[in-house]
């Protein structure tokens, strides 16, 4: 079992959220991003073996989007923040959705 | 390669079983080859196998970093069929099941292939219509179907639950009755002792952690047992295939899931076909043991941990027994897990690469197993002729930036969706 503590909620069972993938993703710029930067986007991904920043929803608590860094060989949490804060400011919200 | 047969059995069975010779060699590696296969499981042993066979290249190695057919070959639930809706699949996977239909034979090693045929359960009208354009789908592709109603589904699995209250109502279901099970183990064994028999090395804990490249060629693998030079370098590793690229320095449209199974204690003959509920999420065979063998989806989140967690496991058992309420008192032997990769439309990638001489044979997201012959066949053809057989030239990896993705379920770039 994840043991996922919400910056809101505390210590919660990872039942209680809904993965969003990885969170280092940038949605390009629609103005100027060829189709080349759009197929990176939507479907290459670093995939690492080890520490991934990835999206949480509190889906079943106070229904935030998390960024949370899990190491993906151990399932080690070492962070979790509200997404807002972890993009640095009120765009980075959007890219959580699915 | 000494042939197996009654009579070999029985010679051996008069001297005690105490001299069987090894069923393949334990080579040290050679300086340089003329193909490397990285991963010792079914695929990239089939694909040494086919290499040697069908295209006379035997001067090849498999690296495999554990023991064979330790990764997802040995962690599978060995279900066999070729129910696919669009065509590049459904070629492809039936090219794999007539394979299978040969294949004990023609490795001379018993993989226990069982055609007890595969049940897709509708519950509802849609599914129903669903499972008759799949199935249409299927005979045009030349592939057998048969759409069964509620009562033939209750003959065939009297233990379902046909209860008025039945959670998962029975409506009907689509019959692949070529479909089956095989022994996952032997496939490997199977298929590692006829490209040894050929000529190929099996070389067992022999980690690769690094891909030499000049410009834009590869040349050879960094292993945990020295530098290996090669001609061409196949990837089999699947699970892994987005780790080990990065040693090359690919990005890859794959994400690596973890995925669950269970197998029940041993019980006498109570299910002679698999049946499988996508709407339930779950699905179960009985093993020539006795072992009820089921599981369901993915724990949903990226890892490589080849282990898994209790609610993956709750929602696929409470499933099983939702579909079978007779099983409710059988107690779980053991669960496990393995590392899937995801692709990003539910479909493998086997083809070329923008390296030069490096091909990739992954992202078989958690239908790898029965895919097996027909992977090593159409990928030993695509490094032996630098081109892609017909049966995988969809599978490419550019289909993602050019639109042509093969999505089977149609749930699009969400791998954890596949």
């Amino acid at each position: 079992m994840l043991l996922i503590t919400c910056p809101f909620c505390g210590p919660r069972d990872h039942v209680e959220f809904t993965y969003g993938g990885d969170a280092t993703l940038t949605r390009p710029d629609p103005a100027t991003a060829s189709d080349a930067d759009w197929a990176d986007y939507i479907y290459l991904r670093d995939n690492p073996k080890g520490p991934h920043l990835e999206y949480w929803q509190h889906h079943a608590g106070c229904r935030a989007w998390l960024t949370v860094r899990r190491d993906t060989l151990t399932h080690e949490i070492t962070m979790t923040a509200p997404a807002r804060k972890a993009a640095g400011g009120e765009s980075g919200a959007g890219e959580a959705g699915r | 390669m000494s042939r197996y047969s009654i009579f070999s059995l029985a010679r051996h069975s008069l001297r005690g079983h105490r001299d069987w010779p090894r069923a393949w060699r334990d080579p040290e590696p050679k300086p340089r080859y003329d193909v490397i296969v990285v991963g010792g499981g079914g695929h990239g042993l089939a694909t040494a196998y086919y290499l040697a066979k069908n295209h006379g290249i035997a001067n090849v190695a498999v690296l495999e970093k554990g023991w064979l057919g330790g990764g997802n070959t040995g962690r599978n639930t060995t279900i066999v069929r070729s129910n696919y809706l669009h065509m590049a699949n459904a070629q492809f996977y039936e090219h794999s099941l007539k394979l299978w239909e040969g294949l004990s034979r023609d490795l001379n090693y018993n993989v226990m292939f069982s055609q007890r045929g595969v049940v897709n359960l509708a519950h509802s009208d849609a599914q129903m219509d669903a499972h008759g354009r799949r199935g249409n789908a299927m005979r045009l592709n030349g592939i057998d179907a048969v759409l069964l109603d509620r009562e033939a589904v209750r003959a065939m699995v009297p233990d379902l639950d046909f209860s008025p209250r039945a959670r998962f109502p029975i409506y009907g279901a689509l019959l692949q009755p070529r479909g089956g099970t095989a022994r996952h183990d032997a496939v490997a064994w199977g298929y590692a002792r006829g490209a040894d028999a050929r000529g190929v090395d099996i070389i067992q804990n022999c980690e690769v952690t690094g891909i030499k490249r000049d410009g834009a060629t590869v040349i050879g693998v960094e292993t945990s047992r020295g530098t290996i030079m090669a001609g061409k370098i196949g990837l089999a590793v699947a699970g892994n295939t987005g780790h080990v690229a990065a040693m090359a320095g690919l990005r890859l449209p794959i994400e690596t899931h973890l995925l669950q199974a269970a197998v029940t204690e041993p019980l006498k003959p109570v299910l002679d076909t698999v049946v499988t509920s996508g709407a339930a999420h779950v699905y179960v065979s009985q093993s020539d043991k006795g072992e009820l063998v089921f599981g369901g989806d993915l724990d949903f989140y990226n890892s490589y941990a080849q282990r898994g967690n209790l609610p993956a496991i709750a929602n696929f058992t409470t499933a099983l027994l939702a579909l079978f309420p007779r099983f409710s008192r059988l107690r779980m032997l053991r669960s496990w897990g393995g590392v899937m990769d995801m692709t990003m439309d539910g479909s493998p990638i086997i083809g070329k690469t923008p390296l030069q001489n490096f091909y990739i044979d992954g992202g078989w997201c958690y239908g790898g197993f029965k895919a097996t012959p027909a992977s090593g066949w159409v990928f030993a053809h695509t490094i032996a002729n630098d081109q892609p057989h017909k049966l995988n030239e969809a599978f490419t990896l550019e289909r993602f930036a050019s639109g042509h993705t093969i999505d089977e379920k149609g749930a699009g770039p969400y791998p954890g969706a596949h």
